[in-house]
C-alpha cells in the first residue's frame, strides 16, 4: 500500500480521536435524556485548561486529568440546572457554549503560543511492526488507542448490559424505568457528568496531541463541539455510527488539506468547512423520514414504490431518545 | 397583595444573580492576576467616558438590537434560530453586492443605499430560508441546519474577499475595497454613530414590540411557540406561522448585517456579524424574551463590549472579558430563576 495513503489514515484515525470522545460522551448524555448543548465551549476550555496545567506541572496526565474535571462541572451545571431547577437544557447548555468559550480565550492569554508537553507516541511493542496494518493501528499516543477502547466499550454497555438497558429506558420511558425501580433524575446526573468527564478529555487531546499547543481564536477548535453534537444525532444515539461519523469528518477535512495545493485559487479557510453543508445534508438524508408531509407524499404512491421508498428512508432514518429533553417528574 | 411581594422576590433574585455574575467575573480575574475594580473602572470609563465613546456604543447598540428584535420572534414562535449569525453575515454580502454593482450607475447615492439596505434584507432572509426549509420539509433541528448554515456563510464570506471581490492587487484579511465616502451612512459630526441606524434600530425593535404584544399575529404566533400541536388543533397554521418567523428573524438579521456595511464598515470584512447573533441570542435570554427590556439591555452589552476594547491595551487584559460578564450574567440570572421557582413550589 502506499505510504501516503497509510500516513494519511493513521493521521484521520488520530485527529478523530477527540471527537469520538465528544460525541460519545454527548451521545451517554443524551441516552439518559438530557440535551447539552455546552459541548463547544467545554471543549474548548478544557484545550485550554488542559495546556495551561501540564505546561505549568510538565505532566500530560494532569492535564487531561483537569480536562475531564472541567468538563464534568461543566456538564453538572447542565444537569443540575435542568434536573434540579428545570430550566430550559437548551438556554443553559448555549450560554454554557459561549461562556466557557470566552473563558477560555480570556484565561488562556498568557499561555498564548507558548511550547507545552505533548502526549508521548506509543506504538505497540510487537503490533506496530505488522506491514501496513501496524503504522495505521499501532503507533499512537495513550488517547487514541482508548479512543478504539470508548467506541467498543460504549456500545457494549449500551447495547449489550443490563445498566445499559436502564440507560437506555431512562431516556426513552422514563417513567417506566422509575417504576422499575431506577432513580431516574440520579442517573440522570450520573451519565451527564460522565458524558461530560469524555468531552472534558476531547480538549487536552487536541491541545496536547492533535493540535498542540493553545493559540487562542485561532487555535481552530471553534466549531468543532458543535459538530460532536451533530454527529450524536448522525450517529443516531448509537457510539459505533458517530465514531464512524467522526472519522468521515476527519478524513473530509484531511481531503480538504490534500487538495488544497490543487485548488490555489480557493482560500483554506473554504475547505475547511466543505464539512458543513456536507453535514446538514446528511441530518437531512437521516431526518426526512421522521417529516409528515414524506408520509403524507407516499401515501399517494403506488405501493410498489412505495415500499421501496419507505424501506430506505427507515434504513437511514435515527429517532432521538423519546423522552430526550423532557424533565422527569413523579406524579 | 400577593402579586407584590412575588414581584419583589423576583427582583431580590435577580439582584442576587447580578452579585453572583459580578463575584464569579471578578473571580475570574483575580485568576488571571488583574484588579477587577480596575477592569470594571476602565469598562465604565471606555463607554460612558466621554461622548466619543459613547457614541461607539451606539454604533455596535444597533446591530445588536435589530438582531435580538428578531430572535424575539423566533424564540415567541418556540425556535432557537442559532442561524442568526450566518443570517447578518448574508444581510451584509448582499448589501455590498448591491452596492458593488450600483456604485458607478447614475442613480443618486440615497436611492442605492435605500437599495443596499433592501437588499441586505433580502439576503438575511434568503439564509433564514434554508433553515426554515430545512426545519419545517426536512425535519433538521434548527439549531443543526442554523450551525451549519453559519460556517458556510463565513466560508462565503472568506471566498467573496479572497476571490472575486478581491481588492485590487491582492486580497487581504482586512476586506473589500472600501465604498466612496458618498456611500456611506451619513454621521452626526465627528462622531461614528449615523441618525439614519439610530432610527432604523429604534423603529425595528418598536415594530417588533407592537407586534408580539399588541396584534393577533404575535398572540397566535405565542400559542404556536407553547404548544405546536394544540395551536394546529385550534385552527392556526403552524407551518405558515414559523415562516413567518423565520423570515422576520431574517429579515431584521439582513438589516443589522446592512448596517454593519453602510454605517460601520463601509465595507466587507471576513467577521462582519461581530458576534451580534449570538449575542442577541443572550439578551433576549437575559430579558426573558420581553421586547419592552430589549432596548434597553441591548444597550448595556454593547457598552460592555465596547469598554472592553480598551482592557488589552490599558491592563493586558483579553477583551473576552465582556463575553465572561454577559456569559455569567445570563447563567446566573437563568440558575437564581430555578432556584426561586424551586422554593415557591415547596412552600
Amino acid at each position: 500500500m502506499d505510504t501516503v495513503l497509510v500516513i494519511g489514515i493513521a493521521g484521520i484515525l488520530a485527529s478523530a480521536a477527540p471527537i469520538v470522545f465528544a460525541a460519545i460522551g454527548e451521545t451517554i448524555i443524551e441516552r439518559a435524556g438530557v440535551i447539552n448543548l455546552s459541548v463547544n465551549g467545554a471543549i474548548l476550555l478544557t484545550a485550554m485548561a488542559g495546556f495551561a496545567v501540564a505546561v505549568t506541572t510538565g505532566s500530560v496526565v494532569w492535564g487531561l486529568l483537569v480536562g475531564a474535571l472541567i468538563g464534568a462541572l461543566v456538564a453538572l451545571i447542565v444537569a443540575f440546572a435542568s434536573i434540579t431547577l428545570k430550566q430550559s437544557q437548551v438556554a443553559v447548555g448555549f450560554v454554557l457554549a459561549l461562556l466557557c468559550r470566552d473563558l477560555a480565550y480570556f484565561l488562556g492569554n498568557p499561555y498564548m503560543g507558548r511550547s507545552g508537553p505533548r502526549l508521548p507516541h506509543l506504538p505497540v511493542p510487537g503490533l506496530a511492526d505488522i506491514p501496513v496494518l501496524g503504522a495505521i493501528l499501532f503507533q499512537h499516543d495513550l488517547m487514541t488507542y482508548m479512543s478504539f477502547a470508548l467506541i467498543v466499550l460504549a456500545y457494549v454497555y449500551i447495547f449489550r448490559t443490563r445498566p445499559g438497558l436502564v440507560l437506555q429506558g431512562i431516556g426513552e420511558r422514563p417513567a417506566a424505568a422509575y417504576v422499575r425501580g431506577a432513580n431516574v433524575n440520579l442517573l440522570r446526573y450520573v451519565y451527564t457528568v460522565v458524558g461530560g468527564a469524555l468531552i472534558g478529555l476531547a480538549g487536552p487531546m487536541y491541545s496536547l496531541s492533535v493540535k498542540a499547543g493553545w493559540k487562542g481564536t485561532i487555535s481552530g477548535l471553534d466549531g468543532i463541539g458543535w459538530i460532536a453534537l451533530a454527529l450524536t444525532i448522525f450517529g443516531g444515539w448509537n457510539p459505533l455510527r458517530a465514531a464512524l461519523g467522526a472519522y468521515f469528518f476527519a478524513l473530509l477535512q484531511w481531503l480538504g488539506l490534500v487538495l488544497q495545493p490543487s485548488l490555489p485559487n480557493i482560500p483554506s479557510q473554504v475547505l475547511q468547512v466543505a464539512p458543513f453543508p456536507l453535514m446538514i445534508l446528511t441530518l437531512l438524508l437521516v431526518n426526512i423520514g421522521n417529516a409528515e408531509w414524506v408520509d403524507r407524499t407516499l401515501a399517494g404512491l403506488p405501493e410498489k414504490a412505495r415500499h421501496a421508498v419507505a424501506r430506505v428512508l427507515r434504513a437511514m432514518r435515527t429517532s432521538p431518545p423519546a423522552a430526550l429533553g423532557m424533565p422527569f417528574e413523579k406524579e | 397583595m400577593v402579586r407584590t411581594s412575588s414581584r419583589w422576590t423576583n427582583f431580590v433574585f435577580q439582584l442576587l444573580a447580578i452579585v453572583l455574575a459580578l463575584a464569579f467575573t471578578s473571580l475570574v480575574m483575580v485568576l488571571a492576576k488583574a484588579n477587577p475594580l480596575e477592569a470594571y473602572r476602565n469598562i465604565v470609563v471606555g463607554s460612558l467616558g466621554s461622548i466619543n465613546k459613547f457614541s461607539d456604543v451606539l454604533v455596535a447598540w444597533v446591530p445588536l438590537l435589530l438582531a435580538t428584535s428578531g430572535l424575539l420572534v423566533t424564540y415567541t414562535a418556540g425556535l432557537w434560530n442559532i442561524g442568526v449569525e450566518g443570517q447578518i453575515t448574508l444581510g451584509a454580502i448582499f448589501t455590498t453586492w448591491a452596492l458593488r454593482v450600483l456604485q458607478d450607475s447614475t442613480l443618486s447615492p440615497g436611492l442605492i443605499i435605500v437599495i443596499g439596505f433592501l437588499s441586505g434584507a433580502l439576503g438575511g432572509m434568503l439564509w433564514a430560508s434554508v433553515v426554515a426549509f430545512l426545519r419545517i420539509y426536512g425535519g433538521v433541528n434548527e439549531i443543526f441546519g442554523g450551525l451549519g448554515m453559519n460556517f458556510v456563510a463565513t466560508a462565503l464570506t472568506i471566498w467573496l474577499i479572497f476571490g472575486p471581490w478581491k481588492r485590487p492587487g491582492i486580497g487581504s484579511m482586512s476586506g473589500t475595497e472600501p465604498f466612496k465616502e458618498t456611500l456611506w451612512l451619513p454621521t452626526f459630526a465627528g462622531l461614528r454613530i449615523s441618525p439614519w441606524s439610530l432610527v432604523i434600530g429604534i423603529i425595528g425593535i418598536a415594530v417588533i414590540y407592537i407586534l408580539l404584544q399588541g396584534t393577533y399575529f404575535g398572540l397566535k404566533l405565542k400559542a404556536v411557540g407553547r404548544n405546536r400541536r394544540a395551536a394546529f388543533l385550534l385552527g392556526i397554521p403552524t407551518t405558515q406561522y414559523m415562516w413567518a418567523a423565520f423570515l422576520l428573524c431574517g429579515l431584521f438579521a439582513g438589516l443589522a448585517g446592512a448596517v454593519q456595511v453602510l454605517g460601520v464598515y463601509h465595507r466587507l470584512i471576513p467577521s462582519i456579524s461581530s458576534g451580534y447573533g449570538f449575542l442577541g441570542m443572550l439578551v433576549a435570554m437575559l430579558i426573558n424574551y420581553q421586547p419592552a427590556w430589549a432596548a434597553p439591555v441591548a444597550m448595556f452589552f454593547a457598552a460592555l463590549n465596547i469598554g472592553s476594547i480598551q482592557l488589552p491595551i490599558v491592563m493586558k487584559l483579553d477583551s473576552t472579558l465582556s463575553g465572561v460578564l454577559q456569559g455569567a450574567l445570563v447563567l446566573a440570572v437563568l440558575l437564581m430563576d430555578g432556584v426561586r421557582q424551586r422554593l415557591l413550589r415547596r412552600r
